[in-house]
């Protein structure tokens, strides 16, 4: 077993560095060695998105990624997304409008859509659905979440 | 103009978010995964590569040798039989002697961390002696060689053989102006919750063990536990995190839920095991691929004499809720319709298959899509609207069907109205141009069931209790189990709606066998109906005792106060009063902190025949969708483009939540039309992922208009009955008579999927049978 070298990246907004070794996949080194339990693991295999991040901003599934390729990079997670008090307006949006149900892919909509509308602030009902294409929902029939990024893009006319 | 009557509640009909919403969207919700205990060993599962085995001997010497291994188990360690059902028990936590199908566990392994118990489970040698394999129900129906298990019936592998007959179905048959028959074959499907199965169990010196697990139903877990550890249920604490969907693939008690509880026995630290998400498909439990033959008969008019029913189910390995399941292919099938003789055998064959078990809208969803194409095309044969044909056999309020099901309310009659008016069906049903349809179908599920498993009769189905100390926060404890559908926030809404408070003061206890009282958990569509009557009686007896406290007071007597919001006051004088916590205060002068609890059992009904509880229910939802679909007649590809769910619920309670209900249901039901299947080749499942088993992408849903017609129901609390199961049955009806209504062509299989559609179209088109002048 290879000692584990260290690795430097910034975890929501704050340099970092682990020790991580070659093979550690990004999924494992948030959620069992950082505690970051918010992001979770629904498939390990890129297929349902209840893992998604934001690496330099762009929505990226860490259940597919090496933690190796963080380095230098800026990873951001749902605990990264939460303002420190109180729910960012999607996060508002996702609970007012019933966006969420059993909860389990929450937290890879809201990082999803957090993208999505930073890229784009108001996005139409197409553009949404294609944003969230590689998420999956069993609860809502996604009605109900493109609905909640629809309107917390209005709410940030 | 009349003035709007005010709200009858101040909470419940409203749209109220979840109350762990903010936990939800935080990634704070914490789920059995996110649980870390000190010391914590990983558990790994070996499962069976053998559709059906004898297992000759497992030598696990070199597994228990590797370094960092605390415990390998094999079957005879646990032998005792379990199963969801009291009646049949044929499971065991680790194969003992056979595997049965291709992924049973055939040993267990708790290590320091996943790549030594990885290795372990790779040392583990296992010498078997391959059998028979019965990949499909039709080759167990007669004496086989090597039955899957010593309790099918008579030789074969039929597990359970439901026989009925109520009036005289043949005489109808003879005398009916139309008959039709419509065999149906569908292809399994999985409930595919986002959260994978996962359980933490940790056994501690004091004699106790405590075990964390996404279930359903906490409390059947706690029984199975006892039952094959052989410890008293006391002695075991089960808690339920936040579950991450189920749609009833969590409701059995699941073998590594005991194996997890067994390693940490053995090791005496706390053990994880995680399923991952190829292993849940194995785990499956999902709805019964099923081959039905439905024959139905009707006079000129078009009013029902008769069903004649088979049903051949294919279980899979194990018994799992098959029984239930065996009868209400049959029984479910009838309502909402009145039908006066029906006739119905059913069985249920175990296959070297992955178990098949309870999922969303349980038993009532590939039959009633038979039985409504069926009813589809007696109305065309018969000249007779498809509306109007639903309407003249709709089963009156206060009624008893032909097997002796009590039914109480039903707005089936508004359902048809609205979802009729609102679709435009008149202008549209055969009028829309060739590739464009309108089709429309029916439901019909128990809101909960009178017959339930482990029930002791005198015992409630449901208990909740509240604890009040001086802080004026309401604690509230119940084993019911909240799996994403909202009952949290229901229980809340009703303890605060009753006693009057600020719906923050409640604080739904997450549940723990220790301290919440036994509801039978998330199944049959039992929660609002039983937990929320049980939660009515708790706060309506902390009412008491608060308005008796404000009384002495306020020196009146009680039956002069009213509860408003944060305050009880005198009837006509609203000056006089105290707000809830004086009166809190003064009540808790005499007792200290208030407590209350609440319960509600079913009232026995039914008839006295065998299996006559089957489908007892002390109410029913009923449902009517209409679907509008086009038809690329090309590709065969097609996109339901609206569905018009009319659904009666009684009072829809948290109107968020029933939408929510709705929509999901659509979307699983839409997914059961247009592609999702378990694929077999042979006994072997080929798509274990959900790359393979596609759910239905954002794009492919529906527009929905939601129209909730529902009258209050005598029995449910505050009038309300089911919503989280019956919204899904009508939707694939709805969808398969659309398809006909676009291009003429009946799709008696499920799924749908696009290269039968072109099928279908070519071979009327070679048929010269034109359709909309196509």
């Amino acid at each position: 077993m290879s000692s584990p070298d260290p690795l430097r990246f910034r975890l929501n907004g704050h340099p970092l560095e682990v020790g991580c070794e070659s093979p550690r996949i990004l999924l494992d080194l948030l959620r069992d060695d950082l505690g970051l339990t918010g992001t979770k693991r629904g498939c390990d295999l890129g297929t349902c998105g209840c893992c998604t991040v934001l690496v330099d901003g762009r929505p990226t599934l860490s259940c597919l990624t090496l933690a190796r390729l963080a380095e230098g990079h800026d990873v951001t997670t749902i605990e990264g997304v939460t303002p420190p008090n109180g729910l960012s307006p999607i996060q508002r949006a996702f609970v007012e409008l019933g966006a969420t149900q059993c909860g389990f892919c929450t937290p890879g909509f809201i990082v999803t859509a957090t993208a999505l509308l930073r890229d784009s602030p108001h996005p139409g009902r197409e553009e949404i659905e294609r944003a969230i294409s590689g998420n999956l929902c069993r609860c809502t029939g996604y009605r109900k979440i493109v609905e909640a990024i629809e309107a917390a893009g209005r709410e940030t006319l | 103009m009349a003035t709007p009557s005010p709200p009858k509640y101040r909470l419940l009909g409203r749209r109220i978010p979840y109350i762990e919403g903010p936990l939800k969207v935080t990634g704070r919700a914490e789920y059995t995964d996110d649980i870390q205990r000190p010391g914590m060993l990983v558990g790994r599962l070996l499962r069976s590569p053998w559709p059906h085995a004898r297992l000759r001997s497992i030598d696990v010497s070199a597994a228990r040798a590797l370094p960092g291994v605390y415990a390998v188990l094999t079957g005879e360690r646990y032998p005792t039989p379990f199963g969801v059902l009291p009646i049949t028990h044929d499971e065991t936590a680790i194969a003992v002697d056979k595997s049965r199908y291709i992924g049973d566990i055939i040993a267990a392994v708790a290590a320091t961390d996943e790549r030594t118990a990885e290795q372990a489970i790779s040392l583990i040698r296992v010498d078997a002696e391959p059998l028979p394999e019965y990949s499909d129900p039709r080759m167990g129906t007669s004496k086989v060689g090597e039955p899957i298990h010593a309790r099918g019936l008579l030789g074969t592998n039929i597990q359970k053989e439901v026989v009925q007959h109520f009036g005289n179905v043949d005489a109808a048959f003879a005398h009916a102006a139309h008959t039709v028959r419509v065999r149906g074959n569908f292809a399994g499907v999985t409930h595919a919750f986002t959260e994978p199965l996962a359980t933490i169990a940790e056994a501690t010196p004091d004699g106790r063990l405590t075990v964390w697990s996404a279930t359903q139903v906490p409390h059947y877990l706690h029984r199975s536990l006892s039952e094959v550890l052989g410890i008293p249920m006391h002695r075991i604490r089960v808690i339920k995190p936040e579950v991450g969907g189920g749609f009833g693939g969590k409701s059995d008690p699941l073998p590594h839920e005991i194996v997890c509880a067994a390693l940490s026995l053995e090791t005496g630290r706390p053990v994880k095991i995680l399923i991952d998400r190829e292993d849940v498909f194995y785990t499956n439990h999902g709805r019964h691929p099923t081959q039905n033959d439905v024959r139905v008969a009707t006079d000129s008019e078009g009013n029902i004499l008769a069903y004649d029913i088979d049903a051949l189910i294919d279980g899979g390995a194990w018994s799992s809720f098959g029984t239930v399941t065996t009868y209400y292919n049959g029984v479910l099938a009838m309502g909402p319709y009145r039908v006066p003789n029906f006739r119905y055998r059913g069985r249920r064959v175990y296959t070297t298959k992955p178990p098949s078990g309870a999922m969303r809208a349980h038993g009532g969803t590939n039959i009633r899509y038979s039985v409504e194409l069926a009813l589809d095309m007696i109305a065309e044969a018969a000249g007779i609207d498809p509306f109007d044909l639903r309407t003249r056999n709709a089963l009156p309020p206060n009624s008893t069907t032909v097997n002796e099901f009590r039914i109480t309310s039903t707005s089936f009659l508004k359902c048809l109205a609205a979802a009729r008016e609102k679709s435009g069906w008149d202008a549209k049903f055969r009028k829309l141009p060739y590739g464009r349809g309108v089709g429309l179908g029916c439901g019909f599920y128990i809101s909960g069931s009178n017959s339930p498993i482990h029930f002791t009769p005198k015992m409630p189905q449901s208990t909740v209790h509240l604890k009040v100390d001086m802080d004026g926060g309401i604690a509230v404890h119940s084993m019911q189990a909240d799996i994403g559908q909202g009952s949290n926030t229901l229980l809340a809404m009703i303890v605060a709606e009753v006693l009057g408070v600020d719906l923050e003061r409640v604080h739904v206890q997450r549940v723990d066998s220790d301290v919440s009282p036994i509801d039978l958990g998330s199944y049959s569509s039992r929660v609002t109906f039983m937990m929320g009557n049980a939660a009515r009686a708790a706060a309506e007896q902390l009412r008491s005792k608060l308005v008796a406290a404000a009384a002495r007071q306020l020196g009146r007597t009680p039956d002069a106060l009213e509860v408003v919001h944060e305050r009880i006051q005198e009837k006509g004088h609203p000056d006089v009063g105290v707000s809830f916590l004086a009166a809190l205060h003064g009540a808790m002068e005499t007792e200290g902190a208030l407590t209350a609890s609440g319960s509600y059992n079913t009232s026995p009904v039914g008839g006295s025949f065998k299996g006559a509880r089957a489908g007892t229910a002390p109410a029913y939802s009923f449902a009517a969708y209409v679907a509008e679909t086009e038809v690329d007649v090309e590709t065969g590809e097609y996109h339901v483009s609206k569905i018009w769910a009319a659904f009666d619920c009684g009072r829809a309670l948290n109107r968020l939540a029933v939408e929510g209900q709705i929509e999901g249901s659509i979307h699983m039901g839409l997914g059961q039309v247009m592609g999702e299947s378990m694929n077999y080749r042979g006994s072997r499942l080929f798509n274990p992922s959900l790359l393979e088993y596609k759910i239905p992408m954002p794009q492919q849903m529906p527009d929905v208009e939601i129209l909730l017609v529902g009258d209050d129901d005598p029995e449910g609390p505050f009038g309300a009955k089911e919503a989280g199961e019956g919204p899904l049955i009508a939707t694939l009806p709805s969808i398969g008579n659309s398809l006909y209504d676009a291009v003429g062509v009946r799709f008696t299989d499920l799924p749908i999927t696009p290269d039968k559609v072109l099928k279908g179209i070519d071979q009327r088109r070679r048929e010269g049978r034109a359709w909309k002048g196509n």
